[in-house]
């Protein structure tokens, strides 16, 4: 039996109104990934904070043990000095500043003041190695992919001579290439006795690396797995308190006839303009029908879709699209939003939301006209269709007048799909629609994509997740490389297949 | 905190009654800035009542303040869309004294014939102004120039030739006494005036206080109306969200803001009319105010230029056309600059090269008094005019006080530094 390197006794955090965590307890012992999982807000995050010392001691109630001596933490930095290291879900990283640079931040080698850069790079290769990174040191952190730009974040942890490492959803924006690469890279560091915390909404990672699950649920521990006992369905019926027999609503599709044709579409990068994004895409989706497109990430999926929706991606687009057999003008977005498509982005803080309104006022702003007469907007009018589609989709929230900035990922989410709604489109494109949500509202999500279907809209759902790709779509295309490398049925379509028809695809194109 | 382990709401009239107090008091909280602001207002004009030894609320103060500052608050009209949409415009000064050298060449020295008209000479210099607010916002709309960049530059080329069209230090004028009615005239007094106690003469020949109250009919008349139609409109737009279910505000809370605004908006119209009538400017200001109110609550493109400003890529992607957007923002600021110019130059009664110097910095400061937020998206026509009053109102009552120009700025920088640290600190409480 390992000892126990962390235990955390009956943590008790109360914000003015919220008991975020009650009585929780956590023991991790030495040398083993330990995996978290719970809903968004379920107070995960309020947890890592308190044990890294964002939360100072004092300010919550309960006992920190590490490597047998009670902690108090004041900061980050006590927290730091002991080897606790956190790596924040999004990157704290400098952009314009090089690997380096961002590994030492803080941290410099130097004498009087004045760094030897020298010293510092040889330090920050022997790290790369450790990580497996094949990036010069030199390289300006702005350059790298977001994957390398995780690895950087880990060697930075590791510079620190860390004992206790944790990830805060290490994967949520890697490619499932990068993401094995991650996971591989934590088995390995627990080959070389290293601990690790590993919070994470992706299942079938976890039951991949972690050998216990410990299992948050409003606050409380509900329960810690040992290795034996982890599976995704046990897991998740202990996450949500009920379970989940169906992660998928059932639908009966009623596919009619092909209203939404793209042909021969071709896209050049916004700035390589030497550079083909996407190549000669063909593609069709039928009344009612849910099309899935799969792929890896960087396979051109987004934008594609976006290169679509009024030109917001790349440069000298060619091709035709037509809707109900008639070409149809996407030049700008105004005029495809007009056409009857509409794209709800994946990246919903940055391209979805205005964070710092209202649900009322992002519900109605891609079809003000809906809610106007000669440009003068009708308050009531635009009062009872933010409370109409507050209803419909399930927004939890005070009231139509709670900022967006202040909902969770999944309220935020429905938001976005209402304001899309609201435009009555005929084509809705999805990127990544549940990206970062919890499992119940994910439910949610693919509850209306089915009613939209059983509408007679034509949608089309961007994933990187292929069981939800495999759960909810009627049929898939497979896209790797700026081309569509295959096609099928979802009844006989698996993740093999669709694995099978990228790897296929990869060959054709080199 | 998440709102994921909120409990589902309950249907039927027990959420639709919660809704509405939930509604009550969010608009109470948003509210709470802007009456806050105003409260501040009027403690500061007490404050210099008292210090002025009740000069502040003279009738023929209150006329000078509002002539004095109506160009700042007619310029913070349009800064205060420029900053929700996200930007800054540096150039208003100097757009506004070029504006007035114009204005000035065109009337005074150039040989224009009937186009130097003051009417025609006014609706040319407007056009101008939007050229070039056209001009700087081209760059910024669809280049994508920092604005900063842009109007420091409009701002250094702009003084430049005011300065070069007035032929260097010299000042040109006088300009026609109906151009100058645009900053000094009085609203005509149609209906005539009412001698409300005679003037009387006392023994010595002095006439005796508080005697010769003459009240300007037109004022009162056209200050009942205003008064009436606000409270009228007021109650509409309460009657109709009550018919809907969305009361916002409770029933007592709507009468008291609307009896003290209306009290106050009385007594102003009060000490108008026994002195020379309503200021020309303060109806220009008045109309437009209540112009840029309505663009901005209630009409697509002001919803629009904040959902720019609050977000630009999710509002491009929501079909807005972000470019034209700007360019139209920058167009209405030049035309107000503009405007602005032309105020100065008429209460001058000349064009000089200093017209306008540094008051781009009073615009703003107006405008971030006011509750706007540096970032873009937040920001309200009200506070922008009652961030513009309060500057003014300190301005005058620190001058009537002799407070030495110098130090006046030191207290202004505290003020605007102030205000803005309070809402920031507000902000984070919430």
């Amino acid at each position: 039996m390992a000892s126990t390197i962390l235990e955390m006794r009956d943590i008790t955090k109360t914000f003015p109104g919220v008991k975020a965590l009650s009585n929780v307890n956590l023991s991790v012992e030495e040398g083993e990934i330990h995996a978290i999982v719970g809903e968004n807000g379920a107070g995960k995050s309020t947890l890592m904070k308190v044990l890294s010392g964002v939360y100072p001691s004092g300010t919550y109630d309960g006992q920190i043990i590490f490597r047998g001596q009670e902690c108090n933490f004041k900061g980050i930095h006590d927290s730091e000095h002991i080897g606790i290291v956190i790596i924040h879900q999004e990157l704290a990283l400098v952009p314009m500043l090089s690997i380096t640079e961002n590994i030492f931040l803080g941290n410099e080698h130097a004498s009087y003041g004045v760094i030897d850069w020298d010293a510092n790079e040889t330090r920050t290769a022997a790290l790369l190695n450790k990580v497996g990174l094949n990036e010069d040191p030199k390289t300006l952190i702005t350059n790298i992919g977001v994957g390398k730009q995780q690895l950087v974040e880990i060697a930075k942890a590791l510079s620190k001579e860390v004992k206790l490492l944790i990830l805060d959803e290490p994967t949520a924006s890697l490619s499932e290439k990068d993401s094995q690469a991650l996971l591989d890279l934590l088995l390995e560091f627990k080959r070389q006795g290293m601990t690790s915390i590993l919070i994470s909404h992706k299942l079938n990672e976890v039951n991949r690396v972690a050998d216990k699950v410990t299992v948050i649920r409003d606050g409380r521990t509900i329960e810690t797995l040992p290795r034996k006992d982890i599976s995704e369905d046990r897991i998740i019926t202990s996450m949500v308190g009920r379970s989940l027999d169906d992660r998928y609503p059932p639908r009966e599709p009623q596919i009619g006839e092909i209203i939404f044709e793209v042909k021969d579409w071709s896209v050049y990068h916004p700035i390589h303009a030497e550079r083909q994004v996407i190549k000669n895409i063909n593609l069709n989706v039928r009344k009612g029908e849910v099309v899935g497109i799969a792929g890896l990430m960087g396979a051109g999926r987004t934008e594609f879709a976006m290169s679509l929706f009024g030109r917001s991606y790349g440069r000298h687009i060619s091709g035709e699209v037509s809707l109900r057999g008639k070409p149809i003008d996407l030049s700008s977005v105004s005029k495809a939003v007009a056409g009857g498509i509409a794209y709800v982005t994946e990246d919903r803080k940055t391209y979805g939301l205005n964070l710092i309104d209202h649900i009322k006022h992002n519900v109605t702003l891609a079809n003000l006209g809906g809610v106007s007469s000669r440009g003068v907007i009708d308050d009531m009018r635009e009062m009872s269709v933010a409370n109409d589609y507050r209803k419909k989709t399930n927004i939890r929230a005070s009231s139509v007048y709670q900022l967006t900035g202040n909902l969770s990922g999944g309220n935020q989410q429905k938001v976005v799909l209402s304001k899309w709604l609201f435009a009555d489109p005929e084509v809705l494109i999805l990127d990544e629609p549940t990206r970062g949500i919890d499992v119940g509202a994910k439910y949610e999500i693919y509850t209306i994509i089915a009613r939209l279907a059983a509408e007679g809209k034509a949608i089309i759902v961007i994933s990187s997740e292929m069981p939800e790709l495999l759960g909810i779509s009627d049929r898939i295309y497979v896209m790797n490389e700026g081309r569509i490398v295959g096609e099928m049925a979802a009844s006989d379509a698996s993740q093999e297949k669709i694995m099978r028809a990228i790897v296929r695809g990869e060959g054709k194109a080199s | 905190m998440s709102t994921d382990s909120a409990p589902a709401p309950q249907s039927g009239v027990a959420e639709d009654v919660k809704q509405g107090q939930r509604v009550a008091v969010s608009a109470l909280t948003t509210n709470l800035r802007e009456y806050g602001l105003i409260i501040a207002l009027i403690v500061i004009m007490l404050f210099f009542q008292y210090t002025t030894s009740g000069t502040l609320f003279k009738p023929v103060n209150l006329s000078n303040l509002v002539q004095q500052n109506s160009f700042i608050i007619v310029m913070a009209l349009g800064m205060l869309l420029v900053i929700v949409a996200g930007y800054i415009d540096l150039s208003v000064g100097s757009v506004a004294g070029f504006i007035g050298a114009l204005a000035a060449m065109m009337m005074v020295i150039w040989p224009l014939g009937i186009f130097s008209n003051p009417l025609v000479v006014s609706i040319v210099c407007l056009i101008v102004g939007g050229l070039i607010g056209a001009a700087q916002g081209y760059w910024i709309a669809y280049h994508r120039i920092p604005s900063f960049i842009v109007t420091l530059a409009g701002m250094l080329i702009f003084r430049g030739i005011c300065q070069a069209l007035l032929g260097g230090g010299s000042s040109v004028g006088p300009l026609p006494d109906s151009f100058k009615a645009l900053s000094s005239g009085f609203i005509p007094d149609v209906i005539g005036p009412l001698v409300l106690i005679p003037p009387t003469v006392n023994a010595a020949g002095k006439t005796i206080l508080g005697s010769g109250l003459t009240l300007h009919m037109t004022t009162i008349v056209l200050g009942l109306i205003a008064v009436l139609a606000y409270a009228y409109f007021g109650f509409r737009t309460r009657r109709k969200r009550e018919r809907h279910g969305y009361e916002a505000e409770p029933f007592p809370l709507f009468v008291i803001k609307t009896l003290v605004g209306s009290a106050l908006a009385l007594f102003l119209v009060f000490q108008f009319a026994s002195y020379r009538g309503l200021p020309v400017v303060l109806l220009v200001m008045g109309v437009l105010i209540s112009l840029f109110v309505f663009v901005t609550k209630r009409m697509t493109i002001g919803r629009r230029i904040y959902a720019m400003g609050g977000n630009a890529k999710a509002a491009q992607l929501s079909g807005i056309n972000t470019e034209r957007l700007t360019l139209l923002v920058f167009i209405n600021m030049g035309v107000l600059s503009a405007l602005g110019g032309l105020i100065i130059a008429a209460r001058l009664g000349q064009a000089v090269p200093a017209a306008g110097l540094g008051s781009e910095l009073d615009v703003i400061a107006a405008v971030f008094i006011g509750g706007a937020s540096a970032m873009g998206g937040v920001g309200q026509v009200i506070g922008a005019v009652v961030g513009g009053f309060i500057m003014g109102v300190m301005n005058n009552g620190m001058s009537i006080m002799g407070v030495n120009v110098d130090w006046q700025q030191v207290v202004k920088g505290l003020v605007l530094l102030g205000a803005v640290i309070f809402d920031v600190y507000n902000k984070n409480k919430a």
